[in-house]
């Protein structure tokens, strides 16, 4: 067992490596000078400011030297200085990430609660109720994100006033009424792939000799369901839900600016948009590391949930 | 059930090469309906010139945010330019950058794939590797790293997508090689002395091409709703353009002061066109027999 | 009406002869009265008393079993009976219907079947319950032992939680405390070693037998009255077959339940059980008491399945598999479905709709040639079923013979006795099967 969470860990730590090499590399694969590149083009470009940057990201030493010293600057929360915003770029982050949080956590009790939810109504109910529940987050997963989010304005923001249309709000329930829409906007293309996950899974399960075995003993139906069918499902379901809450980090990139919402993604956006690539590359290295973080938790929960798999895994 | 209804769909039959594989039921509705969708959005973006009844670019700031009516059917965004124009025109964009960008994508990953399987070795743990990595990185912000550091544009766009749908699609494709090598045909060419890549490429990838295409129709609805987002975001098309993605942001201003139709009815054109070549995709991948 | 067995059409025929079979056992054991209800008593005893009087705990009479889309019903004219503290075995190839029949017992069918007959345990109809009372009736009058344990029991939670559902559905009351002492007293009964500590464990930490003992224990916990074993020590290796063969007499004794034992191995059925009945293409093809069968089976089907078993005295050639392959439900029998494989087989067979043909004694078998085979089998089979030579053997050391006393001899003894014995037909048959 703790083997294996050592080799993970080593994987994990590989894979964060050779991201951040990529992201800092991207540098030089811009046409240009890397310097002007970093200070965000030619334009109002003054030789101090080049100075600084060449300073800032030892640009006169060797690359694998400057990825060190830059890698090193960031495991200590330095993530340079934003060019555009004369910024400490560890500041705006940290101003911003709340929000991103805040709506990723948001959408996940929403796809998990619903997603889950009619995967079981679909696994249980079977017949036409399955198929509505196939039919439509199949119809849900097609649209992109960016046009709910303008759909769900357009109705409950505009016409129907019920939520507000941009912002955050402060305090829980105005974060709450706030972020609803983009929550669901967020949660809307992953009902599908969760209510298909959790449908596979608990048929899966049901088709198991003990359920059957259960039956015959006259266990009821619900109980059957809850403990013998869902609680066998669960780990394929709870895989796939750190999975896409995974990839939402890169989702509210979309969300965010369909919202106007001052969080890390938008965040992204407007630095690629203005050409601030300090910005640009710490936003991405926040999102990769959070991405490879959770998918190996998530790797780390699942024989927590299924003995079967931690008997096999600690036997292999 | 009523017998083989072969002639129901036959262009769709030729097009992508079902063999004998006729449907025993009829077409599900679903599927007509979609096919017919999708025909006839092809239809209106070869022939938008003809039908449109503005220019797309036409400005008429007199008309600006007009509702649906009679002047404009489907109504006109802040500039007073024709919204079914520009959807009519648009779809062209919309809908050539995603084949372009799932055809080089396809080159790719093809090419990848079939040489990490007729190959092994080092190449094919190479070609491993790297579809590994891809996979450890959630692919849009490849995408946007690349287009942060080469720029915003339709071109860098599609190149940025192909490069994150090819591991996939080389994965996809190795995967169903390595099965094909194994067949009899394959050592009989090499016994006449037939040399490795001109097997590859005259006979191992044709067979393969049932099977990789039948994915990369159902890659399609997707690569679609990606380049879409970019433009969306405006690392895809620029201005003056009537690509569906940057249309929807071009509206969105408008939304908040009552007047969704800029941006609902490119929005909207991209779901519909989605939903349907989701429908149909699915339906011939089964045909095409495409393992998922 | 529930007493015979010949209410049908395809019995019609011979009506008489149908109600007989049953009637015969009826009266034998009533000529020595015991107490109905001591069931701590001898087993053979117990069963005997019961039966004398006591309605039979499971009674199924003319069990049809239709499936859309299969050539022929799962299960034609299917009729047994359990007494309380009964064992009886039902024999036969995989497909033979042999579950699908215990599983009546519990109204299991598969999706789509439509039942036709009838079924009773203790007294209820279980056709006819739904809803609540079927689950009712699942949960504590009948329980059932499968064939795997690993498959039968839930791989994710702990012996304790599978243990606790099974007592929480028999209506056992108290505090958590209460219910995991009544499970340890559970797993101390099954003869599990350091029962607190199995409590905690999962299904995948405990060996085959143990995992079998847990599922018997299981099936205590809800004081069944009726037990079905369905090839419930096929999957264990020999010795631990035997401690569950023998845990199972065990329990039968104390609790008094009647119990169902299905397997594929005659000899262990003829050895294990009181009465035993023959399946074969969802067709019961002999009914006989146990020692009956053994020395003297009397349908061809039942004979292949002896002579298919290898013995110690007789070499590898006195081996015969029976010709051909199990039917499967794509196959459609206009008459006797044995008829393919059937050494004896005559072109009337494929159109002789098979019914019970009672046998003097007790037990009845389904062949149209059991006439010409008659003459010598009447009376050894009347002879074996109305001793009592059957209740020693199958008393509580029936585990023991099974296993050490040669249960090849009476095998062995039995078939050259038999062609010696028997007229032209039988001995013609066998060579013909042999050739």
């Amino acid at each position: 067992m703790l083997g294996r969470l050592l080799r993970r860990l080593a994987g994990l730590v590989a894979t964060l490596f050779a991201a951040s090499f990529v992201i800092f590399a991207a540098v030089y694969a811009a046409p240009g000078d890397p310097a002007v590149f970093l200070a965000g083009g030619r334009d109002k470009l003054t030789p101090e400011k080049l100075a600084a940057v060449r300073e800032q990201y030892h640009l006169d030493e060797p690359l694998v030297v400057q990825y060190g010293r830059w890698l090193w600057d960031c495991l200590h929360g330095d993530l340079g200085r934003s060019f555009k915003y004369t910024d400490q770029v560890a500041d705006l982050l940290t101003s911003r990430l709340p929000t991103t949080l805040e709506l990723v956590a948001y959408a996940t009790v929403l796809f998990v609660v619903f997603g889950v939810g009619a995967g079981i109504v679909a696994a249980v109910r079977r017949g036409w109720a399955d198929q509505a529940v196939v039919g439509g987050t199949t119809l849900a997963a097609s649209v992109p994100n960016f046009v709910a989010a303008i759909g769900l304005v357009a109705l409950f923001g505009v016409r129907l006033g019920w939520f507000p249309v941009t912002g955050q709000g402060s305090g829980f329930t105005g974060t709450l009424h706030h972020l609803t829409l983009p929550a669901v906007s967020l949660a809307l293309g992953a009902l599908a792939v969760i209510s298909r996950v959790t449908r596979q899974s608990m048929l899966d399960a049901a088709a198991s000799d003990h359920v059957a075995a259960a039956r015959a003993s006259g266990v009821p139906e619900r109980t059957l369901v809850r403990r013998h069918v869902l609680r066998n499902a669960l780990g394929p379901i709870v895989t796939m839900c750190g999975l896409v809450t995974a990839g939402m980090l890169a989702g509210t990139v979309v969300v965010e600016t369909a919202f106007g919402l001052s969080g890390v993604g938008s965040l992204l956006v407007n630095a690629i948009n203005t050409h601030d690539f300090p910005v640009a590359q710490a936003v991405l290295l926040l999102m990769v590391t959070g991405y490879v973080v959770v998918t190996n938790l998530v790797d780390l929960v699942h024989p927590l949930l299924d003995p079967r798999v931690r008997a096999e895994r600690s036997a292999a | 059930m009523t017998g083989p209804t072969a002639p129901a769909l036959p262009a769709a039959r030729t097009r992508l090469r079902v063999r004998g594989t006729v449907p025993a039921g009829g077409l599900p509705l679903g599927v007509r309906l979609g096919a017919g969708f999708l025909a006839l959005v092809v239809l209106a973006a070869v022939l938008a010139p003809l039908i449109a009844p503005y220019p797309p670019d036409a400005i008429d700031l007199d008309a600006s945010l007009a509702g649906t009516g009679h002047a404009h059917w489907l109504g006109t965004d802040a500039s007073g330019q024709d919204l079914l124009s520009r959807v009519l025109h648009g779809a062209r964009t919309s809908l050539v950058a995603p084949l372009l960008l799932l055809a080089l994508a396809a080159l790719l990953g093809v090419t990848l794939g079939t040489l990490a399987a007729w190959r092994g070795g080092w190449v094919d743990t190479l070609v491993s590797r790297l579809t590994d990595v891809m996979y450890a990185f959630p692919g849009l912000l490849f995408v946007v790293l690349i287009i942060a550091v080469f720029g915003a544009g339709m071109t860098t766009s599609v190149l940025a997508l192909a490069l994150a749908y090819a591991p996939t699609i080389a994965k996809y494709t190795r995967s169903v090689a390595l099965a094909e090598r194994t067949k009899p045909y394959v050592d009989a060419y090499r016994v006449q002395g037939m040399g490795g890549a001109r097997i590859c490429a005259f006979h191992l990838v044709p067979n393969l091409s049932r099977a990789v295409v039948g994915y990369l129709v159902v890659l399609f609805g997707e690569a679609l709703m990606s380049l879409a987002t970019l433009s969306y975001l405006g690392f895809g098309a620029q201005p003056p353009s009537s690509d569906w993605g940057l249309m929807v942001q071009e509206g969105q201003a408008a939304v908040v002061q009552g007047a969704p139709l800029p941006a609902l009815v490119p929005g909207t054109a991209i779901a519909a066109v989605v939903v349907a070549f989701n429908i149909v995709g699915v339906w011939a991948a089964d045909r095409l027999g495409s393992r998922r | 009406m529930t007493d015979t067995h010949g209410h049908r059409p395809a019995a019609g025929a011979q009506p008489a002869a149908g109600a007989r079979m049953p009637s015969a056992r009826a009266e034998q054991p009533g000529a020595e009265p015991a107490p109905a209800g001591s069931a701590a008593a001898e087993p053979e005893a117990a069963a005997r008393g019961a039966s004398g009087g006591a309605e039979p705990l499971l009674d199924i009479v003319g069990l049809g079993l239709e499936l859309p889309g299969a050539a022929r019903p799962l299960l034609a004219d299917v009729s047994l009976r359990v007494r309380p503290g009964e064992v009886v075995g039902l024999v036969g190839e995989s497909g033979s219907g042999k579950s699908t029949t215990a599983k009546a017992a519990l109204a299991l069918f598969p999706d789509g079947a439509r039942p036709t007959g009838e079924v009773r345990v203790a007294g209820t109809d279980v056709l006819a319950l739904r809803g609540e009372a079927l689950r009712a009736h699942r949960a504590r009058t009948v329980a059932m032992v499968h064939q795997d344990p690993r498959a039968a029991l839930n791989p994710v939670r702990r012996v304790g939680d599978f243990l606790t559902e099974r007592l929480a559905l028999a209506g056992f009351a108290g505090n958590r405390a209460a219910v995991r002492g009544r499970a340890v007293e559970l797993l101390a009964e099954v003869g599990l070693p350091d029962p607190a500590r199995r409590l905690r464990q999962r299904p995948h930490e405990l060996s085959g037998g143990m995992l079998q003992r847990v599922v018997i224990a299981g099936a205590l916990a809800v004081g069944p009255r009726l037990l079905l074993a369905d090839e419930a020590t096929s999957a264990l290796d020999v010795t631990t077959q035997a401690e569950i063969l023998d845990l199972l007499r065990t329990v039968r004794r104390e609790h008094g339940t009647g119990l169902l034992f299905i397997t594929h191995d005659l000899q262990l059925a003829a050895a294990y059980c009181d009465r035993v009945l023959v399946m074969y293409a969802g067709r019961l093809v002999e009914h006989r008491p146990a020692e009956a069968l053994f020395t003297d089976p009397r349908h061809p089907y039942t004979r292949g399945l002896l002579e298919c078993s290898p013995t110690l005295d007789e070499a590898a050639a006195g081996v015969r598999p029976i010709p051909g392959r199990p039917p499967s439900l794509a196959d459609a029998f206009p008459g006797c479905p044995f008829t393919a494989r059937c050494p004896g087989a005559e072109p009337e067979c494929e159109r002789w709709q098979p019914r019970p043909v009672p046998l003097p004694g007790d037990g009845m078998a389904a062949c149209r040639r059991l006439a010409e085979y008659e003459p010598d089998g009447a009376e050894s089979g009347g002879a074996d079923a109305g001793t009592d030579a059957r209740g020693a053997a199958a008393g509580a050391e029936g585990v023991e013979r099974a296993g050490a006393d040669p249960s090849p001899g009476p095998v062995a003894v039995s078939a050259p006795a038999r062609r010696d014995a028997a007229p032209g037909p039988v001995s013609g048959t066998t060579e013909g099967g042999a050739g």
